[in-house]
């Protein structure tokens, strides 16, 4: 597959524009305006729209129940439908989760749904993906410049791809389910900058949680988080879905992390979908700038019972651990596992 | 010194019953909870504070059993009135609705109750008094109020669902998660207020309390004060519409429904 990229569209207007942060110019493409600022409410049109088996019934019955039961999706190509939540389970109300799921894909023709029948072999499931923020990511459905919603709150990982990413409830869902619109309010953005070498002990996980102890599990309450910087830049894609997959815990919409090569590197082989990358103007605005030396920092945690209750590891190594565990979206990664092992 | 209060029973008309309250000391919080001062002159009697307009002044009634949109498009004159229960700061969603009742599917009405039987069923166990009663299934608060960043974690929506269908009928709190905030503005579960201070502090599980949504105004019978709360803001036009499909057909952004 080639890569698709568009050339990139020269704006021409009379009149003279404000500068706009990253999240304000995907949402303004997005709602077919000009210029937005933040607080301005919109209605914009969504690229992709992923849902799992938690949510998905209670969305499709939604989308039933305010669009007919004859309703059609708004675009079967813009849906992914990813069951991983309850998965490897004799509960029946679970099973039956992912049954409704299939039935709505085959009625609606859904192209992407990562189906899982056979439970006692997982590998016996061609299409089953396993956690649904990694596979938007290694399926191609994450690309620079777009709007991608999902009914979880870790949806917000996809901004590590430069795209508006942010999670939805069920109505919300349902909603864009018929129309593929959803009303947002333009969230004034938080720039994080990050420079340094970031040393062999460092995960992109410390500096998610050094941001958060600094702001708290509140400070970025319906802001966005931009990434920026020498480390930022250094960072593959994973790391960078890590930082930004945090982003709720610090109350924030939403979190980009700038596209460059290791973006298109990455999705060369997984989407031809083209794309349009959008970045940051010069002149934009934004709330409040932190910047760390990476260099500088230590591997940290977050103790019970708060993400914000962040200690250097080193302060806590007299805490005896009775488990570990390691899955999930923030840091169920082959990266992460690699990390892992390396320590052993 | 016992008082007279009159007793709100909730789910059935009112019955004024006087009944005595002892001063309990606080089921919860780490903050140093004022003892209310009761006097009779500040307790107003329940029949007269408030005067119904038309029939949905005040909704006593549990929700019907399908997801409803239950906040009706006029709310100058609506009032809420009931029992509170009081939490502290960030109260998040496996609190309100533990992640092993997620499974259940809010938009099926039978689940839809179930889910309200487990509102609230994760607080620690130093909230000795529980939202819902053990062996019930709704609850006898019918406002909830909250700290700081109230229902973060995860977008389930099932967490004003669950607060609704117990019986729930507003949230006040200091500050919201966004996507807690949004889903409630966009179910019309559970009416999502601000305060302008830290009421959580001043109230205490059990206080009666009215809230004047027209007047922006919580009144504690049980304390005798007032409290400001802060204007809905732009949620507001989609709460007045009836919630975000109402609101899109209203402002022709979808047909309106033909059945």
């Amino acid at each position: 597959m080639a890569p698709q990229q568009s050339e990139r569209k020269t704006y021409t207007t009379g009149s003279v524009k404000t500068g706009m942060t990253m999240t304000e110019k995907i949402l303004a493409r997005a709602s077919e305006k000009q210029q937005l600022n933040p607080g301005d409410n919109v209605w914009v049109n969504v690229d992709i729209l992923m849902t799992h088996d938690v949510c998905g019934p209670g969305s499709i019955g939604i989308f039933k129940k305010e669009f007919g039961e004859k309703a059609k999706v708004w675009d079967r190509e813009k849906i992914v439908i990813i069951p991983d939540h309850y998965i490897f389970t004799s509960d029946e109300r679970a099973n039956r989760n992912v049954d409704i799921l299939r039935d709505f894909c085959g009625e609606q023709n859904i192209k992407y749904f990562y189906d899982i029948k056979d439970l006692s072999n997982f590998k016996a499931n061609p299409d089953y993906k396993g956690v649904c923020h990694v596979a938007l990511a290694q399926e191609g459905h994450c690309r620079p410049g777009e709007v991608l919603l999902g009914t979880d709150s870790h949806t917000c990982t996809a901004g590590a791809f430069g795209q508006f990413a942010t999670g939805i409830g069920n109505t919300d869902a349902g909603f864009v389910l018929g129309t593929g619109k959803v009303l947002l309010k333009v969230p004034p953005t938080l720039r994080f900058v990050m420079d340094g070498e970031m040393p062999h002990y460092l995960l992109a996980k410390d500096l998610i949680l050094q941001i958060i102890g600094e702001i708290s599990v509140a400070g970025a309450t319906y802001k966005s988080m931009e990434f920026v910087g020498t480390t930022v830049e250094s960072l593959n894609m994973e790391e960078r879905m890590t930082l930004c997959n945090m982003v709720v815990e610090a109350g924030g919409k939403n979190g980009v992390v700038p596209a460059d090569s290791t973006t298109f590197k990455y999705l060369e082989d997984k989407t031809s979908v083209p794309y349009e990358p959008v970045y940051s103007d010069a002149q934009a605005s934004f709330l409040s700038e932190y910047r760390f030396d990476i260099s500088k920092l230590e591997p940290l945690v977050a103790k019970p019972h708060s993400p914000d209750n962040r200690a250097l590891a080193r302060e806590c190594k007299d805490v005896k651990i009775d488990r570990v565990y390691i899955g999930s979206c923030t840091g169920g990664k082959t990266e992460d596992f690699l990390a892992a092992a390396k320590v052993f | 010194m016992a008082v007279s209060l009159s007793h709100v029973s909730y789910s059935t008309t009112f019955t004024s019953s006087a009944s005595k309250t002892t001063v309990a000391g606080p089921s919860l919080s780490p903050h140093s909870i004022k003892v209310p001062t009761f006097s009779p002159l500040t307790v107003k009697p329940l029949n007269s504070s408030f005067t119904p307009h038309g029939a949905r002044a005040i909704t006593i009634a549990p929700h019907a059993t399908s997801t409803p949109s239950s906040i009706p498009s006029d709310t100058s004159t609506k009032t809420f009135h009931g029992l509170c229960y009081v939490v502290g700061d960030n109260i998040d969603t496996d609190q309100i609705i533990p992640a092993e009742y997620l499974t259940l599917v809010p938009s099926n009405p039978d689940e839809y109750e179930k889910l309200g039987s487990y509102a609230l069923i994760g607080l620690p166990s130093s909230y000795a008094t529980r939202f819902i009663e053990p062996n019930e299934t709704k609850t006898k608060y019918s406002i909830v109020i909250g700290g700081a960043n109230f229902g973060c974690g995860s977008s389930r929506e099932h967490a004003p669902v669950a607060l609704g269908a117990a019986g729930a009928k507003a949230v006040v709190a200091e500050s919201y998660a966004r996507i807690f905030f949004r889903n409630s503005v966009a179910t019309g579960e559970v009416y999502p207020l601000e305060s302008e201070v830290r009421i959580c502090e001043e109230c205490r599980t059990g206080d009666v309390v009215t809230i004047e949504l027209g007047e922006s105004r919580l009144i504690n019978h049980t304390t005798g004060k007032e409290y400001k709360l802060k204007p809905i803001g732009d949620a507001g036009p989609v709460i007045e519409a009836g919630g975000i499909f109402a609101y899109a057909r209203k402002t022709g952004m979808i047909p309106s429904q033909s059945k």
